[in-house]
Order: structure tokens, then sequence, then C-alpha cells
């Protein structure tokens, strides 16, 4: 044993590690009634350990993992903020995890009350008037949205002329893949030398034929868009709508809010700005806000207060249903919670001081590393690698070098506009000394760039694997265990 | 001055030594740049902030207003199911390590998820007898969007057929997915409790990218695949199977009758019912559609000593690198329900997964013989698996209300489904007593009868 | 083996070498193929199928990158290399030999039209 096998590798026939009651109602054989083929021929290969063996297994894979409480996590974009325990707690209570959601609403009163609770304060905090919990997370939310476009133009009979959707080159990903999949055609609209969208560009590509236009403020590079409330302008003006991509919204809580820039819809990331976890790739949450306007068109169906009682509420006009019964409420739970304890005050706390953060950070890295932009950022800041990458160290180098000395990597390559970029997001819950801690690293990395190149480019030498071939995974992909003898 | 917060470290000294850094002397001057038109005028109207005891006492009472399935026994299923979750389970997700990361970008520092992410793919592939498997969807209904996205642009053949026994919201979803990508999806009907086979015969077409069908369907009826899957040969449809993982157990593996793409919702095997969501979708193909699958995948490769490891791989299948060439959207997985169903999957085994699909089976047709007994009709002419329809002569709103009345939380309202009046969709998962099963059916026989 | 010195060029870095007057090879230039580093899948299109001058054919992608290929003429897919499919390294080993990607039947006798010679295309790489 190494403790780098598989689980499939430590199991041992006829171990196992669960306990169920004797079963004392009769046996029904399944294999009697079934078509033959429909029984199950060979067993599923699944691992046979002991309780301890599991605990062991899985403790050993989370010591090669690397998460919040770990240590430093300045992943741009994805708001890597303190993951509250007592969140934890509440979203364990029978009352929220042991409730179907088929039950009648008079037996989960307290759930659609807490789902209510939850869409009011997030009107507060889109500047929205209507919410819908639904959507899984915030690429989900992207879709919903644009769903939502397309149905309100649809009621106008524009669908089939309005097809345009408006990304930033420096947008996520999910926006434009997002827009491809409820139907529409992007256009890509350039940014201009301060790093936010080229107005002219947007006017000139605006008319008739616009759906719409999907914007992040503050944006990916975190420059906050001063131009928002003229190409809100130009948008409504050609009969478009302003989409609002919350995943920054970390940057502006109690500062300014979606709804008073002028956008139409809104997604949030509760998994980003309200701190639920990020468990490794999710489970997320990514309510989305509309204006007046586009209420009816929300994913069915609402919670509603009727009197004294919680109700559900159908919209005939709906969209249709995006995710199954009411998101991810377990998620939710923890959101809710998570706004109760920081408050009106917290939360605008929480924007001041993710942005001085930032730009504390960005202050004490400037001597050392390119800076692209040099205007005030908001909560995230990006560097461009160029100087380091003259003498022969790239961004991915420095992203695995981060590594030896504790700290996870900053988000690289991207946003896809700055060459060699790192992009930092330190999060409001980190304390000076951290910051402080990971400048100094980031620029004994910069020295280091420049004497000791090789200590750089190796990097990193103290995980649990160096660095990994990842062009023979994508060339001769192997993506299941397969046991020795079946090979 | 005001209070300190327990999650923001910053002290008025650190803001100042900070400010001072940057040359500022207000935090103000960091916002300086937002147009006066846009800014928040007036405090958030939100309740002030409460302290953690404040929290728990309201959120507590909150909670005590909902009737949970650990004080009533529950007989309701219709795609989220009251099982058995191994201590084992809780206790692997709370670590914080895997809790608190997020998506393995950096894999020399994300092993451990990566190769927890590794081994959910082959229980899952083990599962489904399908070569192929991604690290999760956000739920099942999402696995079969995806899915029917998938198969309409691969076959390049505009229309889905989905069978009526499929989840009513499974394919409401599938609706959605289709406007969007503006495919047509045409519904199957129902013969008693299975799908119509002469009707899916009549519909398909040369213009049928996909088939998709429930195993065991919506009303716990197991179809047959095989069957189905002979009445395509002709077609360049795919099979879509939604399948439930726990009935796999006992059930021949979709990818052994001739699915092409199978998908469904881990929430059976490990996860919490917690009112329907977080749950956890799960994506199988065969190797031909592997760059065609939506979201993460882990592959093995070795790192530069020749050791062992892990990496998301196949990426440029995502919307990341394809941006506005991406088939799929999909960002975020569901990592830690992942987990949450390895860790299930790992305690269960080959041993437990039988026994607990077995004592599903044994218990739902306990609860059939019992009320077939009283003169109850149960609908289903098929083999089931822990569900089954029963009619009853009052209506089922009325039902439900007066078995809550006993102390128990009833079953989900079919009526309509298929040709009856007054139809309820029971399920008895291995959580429920012999002494449950026994009382409900009493319960039923007097509210329906008396 | 493709001589690259007598292949001609597309400003989107394909080459083509004439095998009959209405029959031709098409590959990706070495210049290319280094930009995108290690290639590690090609897509092509089915045999049979029709291809339209500068419309894309297939993509060929690197761990971390995803680039359509343009074709250089329009006609019928008469052969791809279907080597490439187990081995995408081809590519990287040798743009011009085992790295072709597709055989195409013209219409009618092959013209080079816009496209460089081998001269012409090192000058413009040279000045990208």
């Amino acid at each position: 044993m190494t403790g780098d096998e598989l689980i499939f590798e430590l199991s041992t026939p006829g171990r196992v590690a669960y306990s169920l009651p004797t079963d004392e109602t009769p046996l029904y054989d399944l294999a009697a009634e079934l078509p033959a083929h429909l029984v199950r021929q060979a067993e599923p290969g699944l691992p046979e350990v002991s309780e301890l063996q599991l605990m062991r297994h899985y403790t050993s894979l989370s010591n090669k993992n690397f998460g919040v409480e770990t240590g430093f996590y300045p992943l741009g974009s994805c708001t890597m903020k303190y993951n509250p325990k007592v969140n934890e707690v509440v979203a364990r209570y029978p009352g929220f995890s042991a409730i179907h959601p088929y039950q009648a609403a008079e037996t989960v009163q307290g759930a659609y009350e807490l789902m209510y609770n939850l869409q009011e304060d997030l009107k507060v905090v889109t500047g929205m008037d209507a919410i819908t919990l639904q959507p899984a997370a915030g690429a989900q939310g992207e879709w919903t949205g644009l769903l939502i476009f397309k149905k309100y133009f649809e009621e106008k009979g524009e669908r089939a002329q309005r097809k345009k959707i408006f990304v930033p080159d420096s947008a996520h990903g999910t926006n434009p893949a997002s827009a491809i999949i409820a139907g529409f055609d992007v256009v890509e609209i350039p940014s201009n030398e301060r790093g936010t969208v080229d107005l002219a560009a947007l006017k000139a590509a605006a008319g008739s034929d616009t759906a719409g236009l999907m914007l992040t403020n503050p944006n990916t590079l975190g420059l906050f868009e001063t131009d928002i409330v003229e190409m809100a302008e130009i948008i409504h003006e050609v009969g478009g709508l302003l989409y609002y991509d919350g995943a920054n919204a970390n940057a502006i809580l109690g500062k300014t809010d979606p709804g008073e820039m002028g956008f139409d819809v809104v997604h949030l990331n509760l998994h980003k700005t309200f701190s639920t976890p990020h468990g490794g790739g999710g489970p997320g949450s990514g309510p989305v806000g509309v204006k007046e306007h586009l209420a009816p068109y929300l994913p069915s169906p609402l919670i509603a207060k009727e009197g004294e009682q919680y109700v559900l509420k159908e919209l005939p006009r709906s969209i249709g249903r995006v995710k199954g019964y009411f998101g991810n409420f377990g998620v939710n739970v923890r959101a809710y919670a998570y706004i109760l304890t920081m408050g009106p005050d917290g939360l605008k706390q929480v924007s001041e001081s993710a942005v001085l953060h930032a730009n504390y950070l960005k202050k004490r890295l400037e001597p050392y590393f390119d800076t692209p932009y040099g205007q005030h950022s908001k909560h995230e800041f990006v560097l461009s690698g160029k100087r380091q990458k003259k003498l022969g160290v790239r961004t991915l180098d420095i992203a695995k070098r981060l590594l030896d000395f504790g700290f996870y990597a900053p988000t690289v390559y991207f946003p896809l506009i700055v060459e060699e970029c790192i992009m930092i997001e330190p999060t409001e819950t980190e304390a000076k000394e951290v910051l402080d801690a990971f400048a100094d690293v980031m620029i004994e990395i910069a020295h280091e760039a420049e004497e000791t190149p090789e200590v750089v480019l190796n990097a990193p030498h103290n995980k649990a694997v160096r660095r990994l071939d990842e062009v023979t995974a994508a060339r001769k992909p192997i993506v299941r265990y397969t046991k020795p003898e079946e090979n | 001055m005001t209070k300190q917060h327990h999650y923001l470290p910053d002290t008025e000294q650190d803001r100042k030594e900070m400010m001072d850094v940057i040359g500022i002397s207000s935090i103000d001057e960091l916002f300086a740049d937002l147009p006066e038109s846009v800014r928040t005028k007036e405090p958030m109207q939100l309740k002030p902030a409460l302290a953690q005891t404040e929290l728990t006492r309201f959120l507590s009472q909150m909670a005590a207003r909902n009737k949970t399935a650990d004080e009533l026994p529950l007989f309701l299923g219709a795609g989220t199911y009251d099982h058995y979750i191994p201590s084992v389970v809780d206790a692997v997700i709370s670590r914080s390590e895997f809790l608190t990361a997020y998506t393995p970008y950096q894999p020399e520092a994300s092993q451990g998820e990566l190769q927890a992410l590794f081994e959910f793919q082959t229980m899952i592939c083990e599962l489904t007898g399908m070569e192929v498997s991604n690290s999760s969807l956000y739920d099942g209904f999402a696995s079969l969007g995806e899915a029917c996205n998938l198969a309409t642009s691969v076959t390049k053949k505009p229309k889905v057929l989905l069978s009526k026994a499929i989840h009513p919201q499974a394919r409401e979803v599938v609706h959605t997915y289709a406007y969007g990508m503006e495919y047509a999806v045409e519904e199957i009907g129902l013969v008693e409790d299975i799908t119509d086979l002469e009707e899916l015969k009549a519909k398909l077409d040369g213009e049928t990218g996909a088939v998709v069908v429930q195993y065991p369907n919506f009303f716990g009826s197991i179809e047959d695949l095989k069957e189905i899957k002979m009445m395509l040969a002709d077609t360049k449809a795919l099979l879509i199977v939604v399948s439930n993982p726990l009935a796999l157990g006992l059930l021949e593996a979709p990818g052994n009758l001739g699915a092409d793409i199978v998908v469904g919702d881990m929430q059976p095997l490990g996860i919490p019912m917690s009112f329907g969501g977080p749950h956890c979708g799960y994506f199988t193909v065969n190797k031909k559609l592997i760059r065609k699958v939506p979201s993460r995948i882990v592959g093995q490769t070795v790192d530069t000593e020749g050791k062992r490891g892990f990496v998301m791989t196949l990426q440029t299948r995502e919307q990341h690198i394809r941006r506005e060439k991406a088939t799929s959207n999909m960002s975020s997985n569901q990592a830690l329900n992942a987990l949450a169903s390895s860790v299930a999957m790992t305690a269960l085994g080959k041993q437990g997964i039988r026994e607990m699909a077995q004592q599903n089976v044994n218990k739902a047709h306990y609860l059939a013989q019992k009320l077939t007994e009283k003169g109850f009709f149960v609908h289903n002419k098929a083999t089931f698996f822990n569900e089954f329809v029963v009619e009853t002569n009052k209506p089922i709103a009325e039902i439900n209300q007066a078995l809550l009345a006993k102390g128990f939380i009833g079953g989900f309202d079919v009526s309509g489904f298929m040709e009856s009046d007054h139809s309820l969709l029971v399920c008895v998962t291995e959580k429920r007593t012999k002494a449950e099963i026994e009382a409900f059916a009493d319960a039923l026989e007097e509210v329906d009868r008396v | 083996m493709t001589d690259k010195k007598v292949c001609l060029f597309s400003k989107d870095h394909e080459w083509v070498e004439l095998i009959e007057e209405d029959h031709v090879r098409v590959g990706i230039s070495d210049y290319a193929v280094e930009q995108l580093g290690d290639i590690v899948f090609v897509e092509l299109p089915e045999v049979d199928s029709e291809v339209l001058k500068e419309a894309e054919f297939g993509t060929v992608e690197s761990v971390k990158s995803s680039s359509e290929v343009y074709s250089p003429v329009s006609g019928t897919v008469a052969k791809v290399n279907s080597e490439l499919e187990d081995k995408p390294e081809l590519l990287n080993e040798d743009a011009f030999a085992q790295g072709w990607l597709m055989e195409v039947k013209t219409p009618g006798p092959f013209s080079k039209a816009d496209l460089m010679t081998y001269d012409e295309y090192e000058t413009y790489i040279e000045n990208l």
C-alpha cells in the first residue's frame, strides 16, 4: 500500500461498509418476472472495503486537495471567500434536508417561506422586480435569462428579426456559449485600451436586429464599465435588452446594483458572492432576476405569499422549466443564512474590503509585474506575465510555483485579451497578513524568474505529483479504471 | 466605529495601512468611477445582521414548520427518494479540502478531487454498462436536456421522441432545451403503464435524432429497452435512457441493451432529498461520442516522473475554450454530490447495492400485495421496481390530506397520466419497515373506503 | 512524402499538392502546427462530402485550443487520413507527410487562383 491506490485497488471480495436492517417482507424475485435479458447478468464492479478503509481512502484523497480552508485561493472571477460553518449546520436541519419537493404546501411552509424571503432579499440586492431560484448555476442562469429575451421578442413579434447578442471580448466563455444554446448569434465587441467596452463599436453594431448585450460589471479585468449608462441607452434605443452576468457582484454590494445600471435581466452566483461552498466544482446556485416587463416569462413556479400562507405561483407565459423542483434549495438555504448573518451594513463592507484588498495587492505587485490597466480596479485585477515571458518563464510556471508556497494559483490565461494573463481575486475574508505573504511570494517568484528560472520552470516541487502530461491524456483518453486482467 | 464582523478580518488599522500603500484616504475613492446616477443612495432594505445564536434560532424555527421524512413515514417518490445514507458520506463531504475547493484547475494541488471524480466516472460506467461518464451535471433533468441537445446535434436530425412515461418535470426541461436549440419534441403516449411502442413506431422517421425512455419509468415499470433498440435499427436515432442508478443493481445495464446515451440522477445513492436539490446528474456515452460530452471529464495520465495522476481532459469540448462554437454552456458540475454518491456506492459496494435494491423491490411489492388484498387496483402491468400506481375512489389531494392526519406522507398524484380517475403513485424504499407498510395500507383503506 | 516546395499555400496555412489535374491533397503547414503546439485530436470530413473553398472542413485541437481548418479548394472529399484518428501526433511529426488531412476531387482542373507558392508563403509568414 502506498496511499495512492484507487478505491478499486483496495477492494477485497466480501468486505462491506454499510449496514441495512434485515428485511422482514417476503422476497420478490424480479428474475422470475422479467424477461431474462432485463435481469442484470454481471455484477457492477463497485468497491468492496470496510468502513475504516473507506474513511482512510477519502481522507488520503482530501489530503491531496486544496480548499479555502487549506490556504489562500486567489482564483479570479470565482470569489473563493470563506464558507461559513453555521451555513452547513442550518442546511443540515432535517426540516430543510429531509423534506420532499412534492410534499403538500401545508407541510412545507417553512421551506416556502425561506424561498420567498430569499427572493425578496435578492430583489433588493439586484434592483430587480422578480426572482426565480430555479437555475442551478451561473451558466444555467445565463441561458434562462436569454430564453426570457427570446420569449419577450417572440411575444412582440420580433423573434426572427432579433438574433444578435453582443458579448465583450473579455467575457466569460459561458456568455457566448449560453447565447448559442438559447438560439442566438454572437457578435463579439472589442475592448478599448482602458479595458472596457468600446462604445463606438457597440453603437455601430446595434440596430433593429439586436437582441441584447451581456455584460459583467465590473468586468473580468476587474474594471468598472463606467460607460454603462450610455451602453444601456444604446441597447434600449434600438429595442434590445441588457443582461447582467453577476459573477463579479462581490464588488458592488450596497454601492450600485444592476437595476440602477439599467439592466433588464440578472443572474447571481450564490456560490461566489453569497459564500456557499464551491464543493470542488459544484453545486452552486444561479438565481435570475428580471424587471417587471419580463416577469411573466420567468421559469414557473415562483413562491408567492397570500395572507399568511406561502403558495406556488404558476406563470402561464413562462419560458418553461429549466431545472427540477425549486432549484438547488440546499444551496439557497446557505445563501439565505449568509445574508441574515451579514445584514445590509455587513454586505456593503464585504464589497469595500474586497475592493480594498484587490487594490492593495495590485499596488504591491505593480513594480514586479506588468499591469496592463492603470486605473483602480474593483474586487479583482489582472497582471501580465509579459516581462517574465521574456526570461523564458511563463504564467503557467508562475502558477505552478505558487503551489509550492502553499497558495492556490490565480486564474491564468483569462481574459483572453491580456497576454500571459494572471487574474487575482483576494476576497474580503483574507487578513492583511495573508495578502502580504502572498505578495512577498509573488515578488520572490519574480526574482526567481530572473535568477533561478529552472526552479520556477520545474515547479511544483512538493505536491502529490509533479507536472502532468495533459497531451497524452487528451490523445489517448483513459477516463475510467479497468481491472488489470480485463486489459 | 462599526462592530467587527466575524467573517471580515480588516481592522481600522489594517484599512489605514492598506489605504496608505494605495495612496488614498478613503475607500470611497476606489468607487469614485461609478457614475453618480447608478450609485445606491440608501442602505439596502435588508434585515439587520443576526448573531449566530439568533440565526440558528430563527432558521430552526423555520425548519420546524416543515414536516420531515424523519418524523412521518414517507411513501412519496416520483423522482426524489428517501433512502439510507451511510454516515460516512457526510463525514467525507464535510472535509473542507473537498467542500471549499473549486474546479481542479491546478491538477497538482487537486489530485484528491480529480481521483475521486475518476473513481466516480468508473462506478457510473460499471452501473450503466457504458464506456464513458463525465464527472456530473446539475441534475438528472439537465443531463437529459444535454443528451437531447447532443443527439440532435450529432445526428443532425431535428426531432426528439420522448416517452410520456418519463418524469413530467424532465419532459418540461427537455421542451425548454428544445426551445433554445430549436428542435422538435414529440411525446409518445402510454399503453397502461409503459411506452406505446406502436405509437413510437408510427412517429419514428428519418428526421428523428433521439428516442428517450426511462428505465424504470416514472410509474416504476421496467421498459423493454432491447425491443425499443431493435425498432431503431434502420434509423439514425440514438437511444437515450434515463435510469435510476439504484435499480441498476438488479436490472441489466442499459449499455448492454443498446443505449447510446444513459443519463439520470444520483440522488438515490447518498444524496439527501433537500426539497429537490442540489442533486447530481450523471451523463454517459460510448467511446465514439466521447468528444461530444458536456462538462468536465477526468482522465488518467502520468507526471514528469512517471507517477500516475489525474487531469481534466478533452477540455476543447468546453465553453471556456470553444466559446460561441460550444455545443453546451456547462461550466460547473456537482462535484461534491458526485463525491457523496461515490462514497455511498463505495460503502454499499457490490453486495450492498444489490441488497438495497432488492429491499426496495420486496417492500414495494409487499405494499402492492397488501393493497390488492384490500381490493385496490394496481395499474402496473409490467414488472415494477420500487414504485407503482394505485387507483383510489377519492381525489388524491383529499386522500393525501387524510393520510397526513393519520401521520403519513402519501404519494404523488398521477390522475390523468393514464386512463384513470384518481391515481396515486406510491414509493416504498428500504427505509420503510414492514409495520409502517402495513399501517399505511390500512390507513389508505380507511381514508379511501370509509 | 510531399515536397513542401511544390505545394501551394493559403493564407489560412493550408497546403495543396497536385496529384492529378483534378485531384489534390490538402494539409496544414508546419508553421501552423508549430503555432498550435501538441496536436491531440483531428476532426475530418466524411468521404464523399462536399467541401467549399475557404469554408471550414474540420478542426485541429491542442490541449487548450480548437482551430478550424479551411479548405483551399472546392470539390468532393475523395479520401481522408484516418490514421490521424488514433495518431494525431503525426501532424507534429511531419505536417507534409503522414500528417496530410484529405484528398479532394475538384469539379474541373484544379486552378491555383490566389494560392501562394512556397517562396511567397515563406515571405508571408515572415511578415506575420
